[in-house]
Parts: C-alpha cells; structure tokens; sequence
C-alpha cells in the first residue's frame, strides 16, 4: 500500500530477502511488521507469510543484514535471515499432491452426481449413459491422480517387497478395469465413484503428511543462521577479504571481530581475548586467550579482535570431526519403522490373500469369474485403508499444528511416534538448562538514572554482555540516557560524556575478579559493578518436576565442570554426568539404548549434536547451534523450558489417538469385510462405508487441537 | 433425457471451472498464507490512510 509510494521513488533495483520471526502471533503483529518496516527508508516493501513466520522484504541492495535485523528489532521483534530456499523439491511434491488431490475431489463429486441418480433408479439407457459419463471422468482421473500410489507400488514390486500402495493400486485398477466391462456390457453396477472416492480420501492423507514435513522444515531452516560461514582473510598486499568457509586454508590469516564466532581451528597470532566455548564444549565460563592459544571452529570471540592464523579448516576442524560423528550416530535412527508402515506389513498380505478368497471361494461356489471377480474387487475397495491411510498423518498433522501455534517445531511425523516413547530425558546443561547467554544479576541495585546510562552506553556497542544488558534493560522499560560523543575502546569498553560528566561502561579498573563476568558502570570517579550470570531458564525447576510425574528419569549429561554443574543439579534435584566429551555423550546413550531404554535427548551445542541425532528422540532449543537444530527432531522457541513438557505431552496423546483411529479401522473392517466377502457391498455400501470412517478417522485426530490441555 | 443434454454438461463445465480456479489460485500463490489471511481481514486500513 504506501509501501508503493516508496518503491516508485527509488531508482535502483530492489533485492528481497526472507527473514523468520518466530514472534508473530497476531493479527496485529502483521499490520505492525508490514507498516513499521517500510518506514525505514532502504526498505521498500514488507510481506509477512503468518503460516511460515516469516517476512519478505524487498530493499535496497545497499542495505546491511544487520541493519535489517535491527530494523526488526525496533519494532520488538526478533528476525533470523534466512537462506535464499534452494530446496523447493518437497515443496513441488506437495503442491503436486495437491493438485492431484483436486482433480480427485472434483471428479469424485461429479461421479457421484452421476452415481446418486443411477442408485435412486435410473435404468437402461440412462444408466449406461450416466456409466458411460463416469467413465470418461474417472477413467482421467485414475490416470493422474492414481500416480503417486502406482510409482511407489511398482517401485516396491520391483524391489519384490509389498507396501501399502500395492492393494491400493490394484484395487483401483481393477475396480476402474471392472467398472469398464461392466458399463460397456451394460451391467447394473460400476464401482467407478468408489474407486476415485478411495484415491481421493489416499491423497488427503499423503497431502496432510507432505505438509507437515514442509512445515517443519520451513519453519527450522527458518532458524538456521546462515553467519559465521566465513571470515576476513588478511591478503599478501595486507587488504582483508571475506573469504568462505569452504575456501579457507591453513597458514591464512583471519581477523576476527568480537562477537563473531571462529570460521576454523587455529592459533592466536595478536591481540587479547576471551572466547566462549560453550557450543564446542558445554563449558559456561569463557577462558581467556592470547597469543599462542590454540581456538577452535565454532567458538565465539567474545572481547576484542584477534589474529589467527589457520591450522586447519574445512573438513580437518575439531567441527567437522563432530559433524561426521553425528552423521554415523544419525544412521541407526534411520532405521525406526513408523506406525503405519509396521501395520501395512502385515495389513497389505493380508488384504491381498483375503480378496483372494473370496475370489476362489465363489469360483469353487460357482457364480461364475465375472461375478467373482466383483466381489474380489468389492474386498479389495472396501479393505482399502482409507481411515487406516488418515489414521496417522491426520492425528499427527493436527497435533504438530497446535505444537507450532505452542512455539515447538515438529520436523516429521516420526519424531511425535519416538517422543511418545521416551522413558527418561538426557539434558544437556549450558544453554539447554540454563539459557546459554550472561543475564545481568544486580541491576536492582542501579538507581534509575544509572539504569539509562547503563542502556545508553551498553547501546553502542556490540559486546555480547553490553547487548545481554541492553536486552534486559530494555525488558525493564528503560529509556536511554541522552549521551553524547560516545566511543568504544576495543576491549576496554565504552565511554561517553552525559551532563558533563565522563560516564563509561566497560573493564572494572581493578579487573577485581577476572574469572567472572563482570563490567563496571562508571559515572566520573563513582564504579559501579553489574555481575553477569547464566541463569536457569524460567520454569525450569517446575519442567524436571513435572517430568518426573509423568514417569521420565532426568540426568544431566554435561560438558562442563563439576563446580558449574552442581549448582544447576542441586537445584533442580537431577542427577549429572560432567566433563563429558561428545562422544562419552554418545557413548552414554548408545549404553543405555542397547538397555532397552528410550531416551529424549535436549540438548543446543556442536558438543551435543551426536548426541542429539543418536538419541530416540531429541529436542533443541530455538538459540540451539545449527548442527543442534539440525539433528534435534523438535526444535522450540522461547526461553521457557516448558515447552519439553507440553512436547511429551502432545506426543503421548497423539499416539493415543492415532491407536484409537487404528481401533476405528479395524471394527470397521470387521463389520465391513463380512459384507464384502459375501458379495453384498453394491457401490453404494462401499461409498458410504468409506467416507463414514474416513470421517470418524478425521474427527477424532482434531480432539488434538490444544497443545497444552 | 432432452434436458440431460444441456443439464449435465453445464453440471461438468461449472465443475471443471472450479477446478480450473482452484489451479490458478494455488499457482497465483492463494494457498500460501492461509492462516495470514484469516487474520489480514482483522487489520484496520485506517493507518495507512493517515500516512499517505
């Protein structure tokens, strides 16, 4: 709207690029995004997509993604860029789906306009007629609509295996086949409105399904940062350039600014630092570093630029040796065998020996092939899982639907199956129990005017402690002082003038305790010193507690020391493992699955990636590392840590609807299949049948509607 | 039957031209956003009148 006065004012071709906010959750926070974003100049036009969380802004090239992000910021919303989406595959194949879903459904409700008027009585011409029209829509149909289960039978016919797709396709071929003869011998029934109905409510189910996949990973490559995948190379003519991940040497020379994390291993050539090794190691404390010390991919410089010259990178990083362990770890869980393929295992043989049968069983009665044939066409169609085929992905679609509008990310349909089956949850302490970032802890004793300088100056500068103090000063309704020529002393900190006075925020001019996360708060001569610690998330306590109550064993299995972790165990009553490296995390899991036991593994580092993959199931937070995100089968956001909770929870009331959709299945069959196998079911049975529990199938997976109840 | 004639090829085209819109929102990007636009009709166009 005024987004267009914009674009008609600027000359220069407009870039777009997408961005997750996982914070919109209202219709408000639309009209906020949209028309708060264009007023920044640069931006020219903002599209928020509610259902993928996401927004699409279209801007001018020159501006920065941390301009963008800031943009965003401003507002009260918190944005992740995203990659470009290269992965369109998935998506093609559910849009595909769609359609053929659409075609299904249109020609289904047109045969049955046909089918209606035959059934309450239309005969001779009419009928053949009427039969005639059907076939011209349904035999199309079949045709296109059928493909997705006639390529995955052949494909498993041809591996000499048997799916469920195989009576599907047979069913409905033969019943198209059968429906043909019929109408060109002018017979009383065809069976061509079933055959496409079955198509149709198959292709809901295998819809709904694809969806929820497509969700899912929309919404986690959403959270995925695509930073930190390179540095600032020192060239031979002394100039830097960006030089990518894939690209970096060793023996190059990388700056690193603070607050980004290293791109590969190395050694420390100049300057001074402290560097964050949680994701790599699960260790809370940062260490310092100078020249000489050895840093590793993927941990965060945390106070002032520095040199390294590079050892390794690429596939020969501490990262990448943790990549391929997950990698392996990952493979034994591809082998879990969902819900529905272990019932097709033994449904598919049995509904093939049972059409059988009844075909033999009429012959040696002696009606006759044709007439036989019928009836083994009625079995087919009628055993035919529809409700079985909605059974799962319906339950499982609306459950990972209210788990999303929850703030919990469900990656497939598999992950609710395996959560449900958990007995004790692994955690992994910094970042998982604890929220992973320094929380200012004293900032009560500050008097207001403090307080704003405080915001003011942390402000200016892009120091993870200044920005975790400008966070929760803001949280607070703090306004900023007004301050000015304000500059930042790398590493030492910030100072500015206010009122007159030189008021600064940085190193305590004691340096009084260099182990703890500290910064100092000077106004002229008076210091003040605000303490930073790793808090436990809210509700932490009550999450184990409430975990423990539905039968789930806790253990803490960490990376940290035994000092950092007791405190964290002591207070949530857990039992821990410390100084663990990720492959003793591993290990652990590993041991205890070949137990029998399964286990949820929550967990956010590099270090807890194998972990994370190997464990039955797994869940990571949102601010988790990619590799974290990547393997966790949940992902949530928020800081809370309840989300866990009402994970469970909805996985263990799925699975108990998706049972009692099984049960629904099976007593239809059980009345159905008598019918059929005495040649009673006439097209008009089979329609009703199969649409009735297709119905009942659907209603009772939306009882899942509420995530939290 | 006379009436069949013209009846039912109406009932099918009326069929295949919603089928026929229903591609072209699906390809126009209809389908994108569903439970955005439920919310869009909530939004007050009143701001942007004001701005302009």
């Amino acid at each position: 709207m005024n987004a267009l006065a914009h674009t008609a004012g600027q000359g220069s071709a407009l870039v777009s690029d997408d961005f997750a906010v996982p914070d919109i959750r209202c219709a408000g926070c639309i009209s906020k995004l949209e028309n708060g974003l264009v007023r920044n100049s640069g931006i020219a036009n903002a599209r928020v997509n509610f259902t993928a969380k996401r927004v699409t802004l279209e801007h001018d090239p020159a501006l920065s993604l941390p301009d963008m992000v800031g943009a965003f910021l401003e507002l009260g919303f918190e944005a992740h860029p995203l990659e470009q989406e290269n992965g369109d595959a998935t998506r093609e194949d559910s849009k595909q789906l769609m359609r053929a879903m659409a075609v299904a459904g249109f020609a289904m409700m047109n045969i049955m306009l046909l089918s209606v008027s035959v059934w309450s009585g239309a005969g001779g011409v009419t009928r053949d007629m009427f039969h005639w029209l059907s076939a011209l829509i349904a035999l199309p149909t079949v045709a296109y609509a059928g493909q997705p289960f006639f390529r995955s039978a052949w494909r498993a016919l041809r591996m000499r295996r048997t799916n469920m797709d195989v009576p599907i396709s047979i069913g409905v071929l033969l019943a198209t086949g059968m429906s043909l003869y019929e109408t060109a011998t002018s017979g009383p029934h065809a069976y061509f409105d079933s055959a496409v109905m079955l198509l149709f409510f198959l292709l809901v189910g295998r819809y709904l399904d694809s969806m929820m996949r497509d969700r899912a990973r929309s919404g986690v490559t959403a959270l995925l940062k695509n930073m930190g995948t390179g540095a600032m190379v020192i060239g031979e003519d002394g100039r830097e350039r960006w030089v990518d991940t894939t690209a970096l040497e060793p023996g190059m020379v990388m700056t690193v600014a603070a607050g980004e994390r290293f791109a590969a291993d190395g050694e420390i050539i100049e300057g001074t630092t402290r560097i964050d090794k949680s994701l790599l190691t699960g260790e809370s404390e940062s260490e310092a570093a100078t020249c000489a010390t050895q840093v590793h991919a993927g941990t965060l410089n945390m106070e002032a630029p520095v040199r390294v010259r590079i050892s390794a990178a690429g596939e020969d990083t501490t990262l990448a040796d943790l990549a391929r362990l997950m990698g392996e770890a990952a493979q034994g869980k591809s082998r879990y065998v969902r819900i529905a393929d272990r019932a097709a295992r033994f449904y598919a043989p049995a509904v093939h020996s049972l059409a059988l049968i009844a075909f033999a069983g009429w012959i040696l009665a002696g009606i006759g092939v044709h007439q036989s044939l019928l009836i083994a066409v009625a079995v087919l169609i009628i055993t035919c899982p529809c409700a079985l085929g909605l059974a799962v992905p319906a339950a499982q679609i609306v459950s990972a639907g209210a788990l999303m509008r929850a703030g919990v990310l469900v990656k497939d349909g598999s992950a609710i199956e395996r959560l449900s089956e958990v007995d004790s949850v692994a955690f992994d302490k910094t970042g998982t129990l604890t929220l992973g970032r320094p929380e200012p802890q004293n900032l009560d004793q500050l008097s207001r005017d403090e307080k704003s300088i405080a915001l003011a100056l942390a402000s200016v500068s892009r120091h993870p402690l200044s920005q975790s103090l400008s966070a929760a000063l803001r949280r607070m309704d703090i306004l900023p002082a007004d301050i000015s020529n304000a500059t930042e002393t790398v590493g030492q900190g910030v100072t500015a003038m206010w009122r007159g006075k030189t008021v600064s925020l940085g190193r305590p001019a004691g340096d009084i305790a260099s182990d703890k996360l500290v910064t100092a708060l000077a106004i002229s001569s008076e210091e003040r010193i605000v303490s930073f610690t790793d808090d436990l998330r809210p509700e932490a306590e009550r999450t184990t507690a409430m975990l423990a109550k539905m039968g789930l064993d806790g253990i803490i299995l960490s990376g940290d020391r035994p000092q950092a972790v007791s405190r964290v165990a002591g207070k949530l009553g857990i039992t821990a493992l410390v100084n663990l490296l990720p492959q003793e995390k591993l290990d652990f899991l590993k041991k205890q699955q070949a137990l029998g036991r399964h286990i949820l593994m929550v967990g956010d580092g590099l270090n807890d990636g194998p972990a994370l993959a190997a464990a039955h199931a797994s869940m990571a937070p949102a601010t988790a590392s990619d590799a974290g995100k990547n393997a966790a089968d949940l992902v949530w956001m928020g800081d809370s840590l309840m989300p866990v909770v009402h994970a469970v929870r909805a996985a263990r009331r799925t699975q108990q609807i998706v049972r009692q959709n099984f049960a629904l299945a099976i007593c239809y069959n059980i009345v159905a299949v008598p019918l059929a196998l005495l040649g009673m079911v006439t097209p008009l049975i089979a329609a009703i049948a199969m649409s009735g529990s297709s119905l009942i199938v659907v209603a009772n997976a939306l009882r899942l509607r509420s995530a939290t109840a | 039957m006379n009436g069949l004639v013209i009846l039912i090829p109406i009932a099918l085209g009326l069929g295949l031209a919603g089928l026929a819109a229903f591609f072209w929102s699906l390809k126009n990007g209809q389908f994108d956003d569903p439970d955005g636009a439920a919310l869009r009709i909530l939004i007050d166009d009143e701001e942007d009148a004001q701005c302009d």
